[in-house]
């Protein structure tokens, strides 16, 4: 069974944010890491080629950077990994984005399932995976929290629900994208670390795709950003020290006309 | 197509270096240099130089053909076993004032097994048209034949905006649609408004955890698609004396094949409470030390009528499942009352819920950052003070 993992390099998002003063983003000290739900991703990734042989590739889309973030899922365990890096590629909102990883994919050609991260934590969009799906024309379970069969040529897996979960069976190749839940991710080895210093990354740019131009990139993507923002500061509230039985009376009070 | 910076215009200010976050902006001989190969074209820099307009991304992209032949304002009617989502009624009513300003019609798509009775009320809820498909084929979601269906019914139309819920559902029928349809998709929505001048859709959405918010737009293509949480804008009341049209549509059997197939479907309402639709959250963390201690927030949530949240630290540890967790990887919530007991306010956890509508933090530590976003906050061991706001709410509420 082969499988293609894509992974997002991103801000830590916890440090971007906007200074109150200049109104600019402020990117000091922010670093660039794997998106959280990634690592999910890889991890049963390498879970399904351990149980049915065959290999993981990871593919990433970005700036030369990411080539970091391609290493990193190198020393958990994956096979080979894919950078794409293109000026091309700059200005790609999620539709951009999915066509030209679904392009790449392509040109992998030999794949069995499909693994996302459920969204990357600095866009919160959860559109590129179905994206890839619908480039593809392949079916898709989102969301998936455990993988209950990957026997024969199809994948029965749960598909978390607001309110429960639903058992989805899709037939090979298909993409999936992971919850959290699904599985603890492993740390890397010294010998992973070892060979991710060595190995040797794939690098396509928009020539090495048979996509067209058009539609990769800011020209392929429909959505722009008209203008950023800090959000509005919320208002300063009432802190109480002291006192409890006091404290908790003013917030009763204050509340008591909130509660339908 | 790319970017450009105007040297004439080009104070040296250096704000454009400063604001991008992928350091691709350098200053040389005090003009702004932009290295392409680190670019994204994000337009932070565009954003930093409005005052100078010295940088300038040049667009050259497609055209939906026959733009101005789109028109109307369409909700996906997102229902789960034959009952329609109460998100959908938030979305209507936004729907109902976006069209009101556009002077066009709200219609609502409502795809399902058994569920053409419900198209009146999504009538009184402000539609003035339901496309209703009703087909026991359709008793499941299955991300293939909706978004055929759905494609096929905005090929034919045309509507110039479509409001999803941002569900498990509305998020993965609608990625595969705007694929489908190429066209743009803002997810998450918190503000949606209508530049009347241009006639374009603006769609407000927290980006980067909610440290920034970005307005989207989509010029030139048709639909305008966007998701929008719960709880994000208030329910559209009925009104029984409103009428509308209700067209069902048929479609070959063509448009039901899908290739996955659900097998089963569980609920587990005792440990995946959804807590994104509860008005009050009582959330703990670490502090409360143990899972049986959650037995106080529950005490609490139970007066109010809510549900309990919890830190990532709560679940990880195994107190707390994880459909509970809010924050950075758990859900997103916005209820009318977020009660935070001994959670600290780490960025991961604020970016949850700092968008809730009121906000009651319980710590001991009066410089924990949770008071920073806090509408009222006590400091004060969580053990004394939630079962005094139980009994003290309990009061309350028996005397109303």
């Amino acid at each position: 069974m082969n499988v293609v993992v894509c992974i997002k390099q991103v801000p830590d998002t916890a440090q971007v944010r906007i200074d109150p003063v200049t109104k600019n983003l402020v990117r000091e000290g922010v670093q660039a890491v794997i998106n959280p739900y990634d690592f999910y991703a890889i991890e049963e990734g390498l879970r399904l080629v351990e149980k049915h042989g065959g290999k993981v590739t990871v593919i990433s889309m970005g700036p030369p950077q990411a080539e970091a973030a391609l290493r990193e899922a190198i020393s958990l365990g994956c096979d080979e990994a894919v950078l794409l890096s293109d000026r091309a590629f700059a200005g790609s909102d999620t539709l951009a984005t999915s066509y030209t990883l679904a392009a790449a994919i392509k040109k992998i050609k030999d794949f069995d399932v499909i693994i996302c991260g459920k969204q990357a934590i600095d866009g919160d969009t959860a559109q590129v995976g179905p994206g890839i799906a619908a480039h593809l024309d392949i079916p898709q379970i989102t969301y998936v929290r455990k993988i209950e069969g990957s026997e024969g040529n199809a994948l029965v897996a749960q598909r978390t629900l607001e309110e429960g979960y639903e058992v989805v069976k899709a037939p090979l190749p298909c993409l999936i994208t992971v919850v959290k839940e699904i599985n603890k991710p492993r740390i890397p080895s010294l010998k992973g670390k070892m060979k991710a210093k060595k190995a040797e990354i794939i690098k396509w740019g928009a020539a090495h795709l048979d996509a067209e131009s058009g539609r990769m990139g800011i020209a392929g993507s429909p959505t722009e950003v008209w203008k950023i923002y800090s959000p509005p500061p919320r208002a300063k509230g009432q802190i109480f020290e002291g006192n409890i039985e006091e404290a908790v009376d003013a917030v009763v009070e204050g509340l008591k006309d909130h509660l339908n | 197509m790319g970017i450009s910076v105007d040297k004439n215009k080009c104070t040296g200010c250096g704000l454009c270096a400063l604001t991008c976050p992928f350091y691709a902006i350098s200053m040389v001989n005090g003009k702004a240099e932009i290295d392409l190969e680190k670019c994204t074209l994000c337009n932070a820099c565009v954003e930093a130089c409005r005052k100078f307009q010295a940088i300038q991304i040049i667009r050259e992209t497609t055209k939906t053909p026959d733009i101005e032949k789109y028109k109307g304002v369409w909700v996906f009617g997102e229902q789960r076993n034959g009952n329609v989502q109460p998100v959908v009624y938030e979305l209507l009513g936004k729907a109902r004032e976006l069209a009101d300003k556009l002077q066009v019609d709200v219609s609502c798509v409502l795809l399902g097994s058994n569920v053409k009775d419900k198209a009146q009320e999504i009538i009184r809820r402000g539609a003035d048209v339901v496309f209703v498909t009703d087909n026991p084929k359709l008793e499941h979601f299955l991300d293939e034949s909706y978004a055929r269906i759905l494609t096929n019914l905005i090929r034919k139309h045309r509507p110039e905006i479509l409001l999803v819920p941002a569900t498990v559902t509305g998020r993965s029928v609608i990625s595969r649609v705007a694929v489908q349809l190429r066209v743009g998709l803002t997810a998450d929505c918190t503000e949606l408004d209508i530049d009347l001048k241009e006639r374009l859709f603006l769609q407000t959405r927290p980006a980067f955890g909610g440290n920034i918010m970005a307005t989207i737009l989509s010029k030139y293509h048709r639909p305008q698609l966007a998701t929008v949480r719960h709880k994000v804008f208030p329910e559209r009341a009925a009104d029984p004396s409103r009428t509308g049209k209700i067209i069902e549509m048929d479609f070959d059997k063509s448009f039901f094949i899908s290739r996955t197939r659900v097998l089963n479907v569980v609920e587990e309402m005792a440990s995946t409470v959804n807590i994104s639709e509860a008005n009050v959250i009582v959330a703990g963390g670490r502090a409360l030390g143990s899972a049986e201690n959650f037995r106080i927030l529950r005490e609490l949530a139970d007066v109010l009528g809510g549900t309990i949240g919890a830190t990532r630290a709560v679940v990880d540890s195994g107190w707390v499942p994880y459909a509970h967790q809010v924050g950075q990887t758990g859900k997103t919530v916005c209820p009318n009352i977020y009660f935070a007991c001994g959670i600290s306010g780490q960025i991961q956890h604020l970016v949850g819920m700092q968008s809730s509508k009121i906000i009651v933090a319980v710590n001991k530590d009066p410089s924990a950052p949770i008071f920073q976003v806090a509408n009222y906050g006590i400091v004060g061991d969580l053990f004394e003070v939630v079962p005094l706001l139980t009994k003290k709410f309990r009061e309350v509420l028996k005397r109303a």
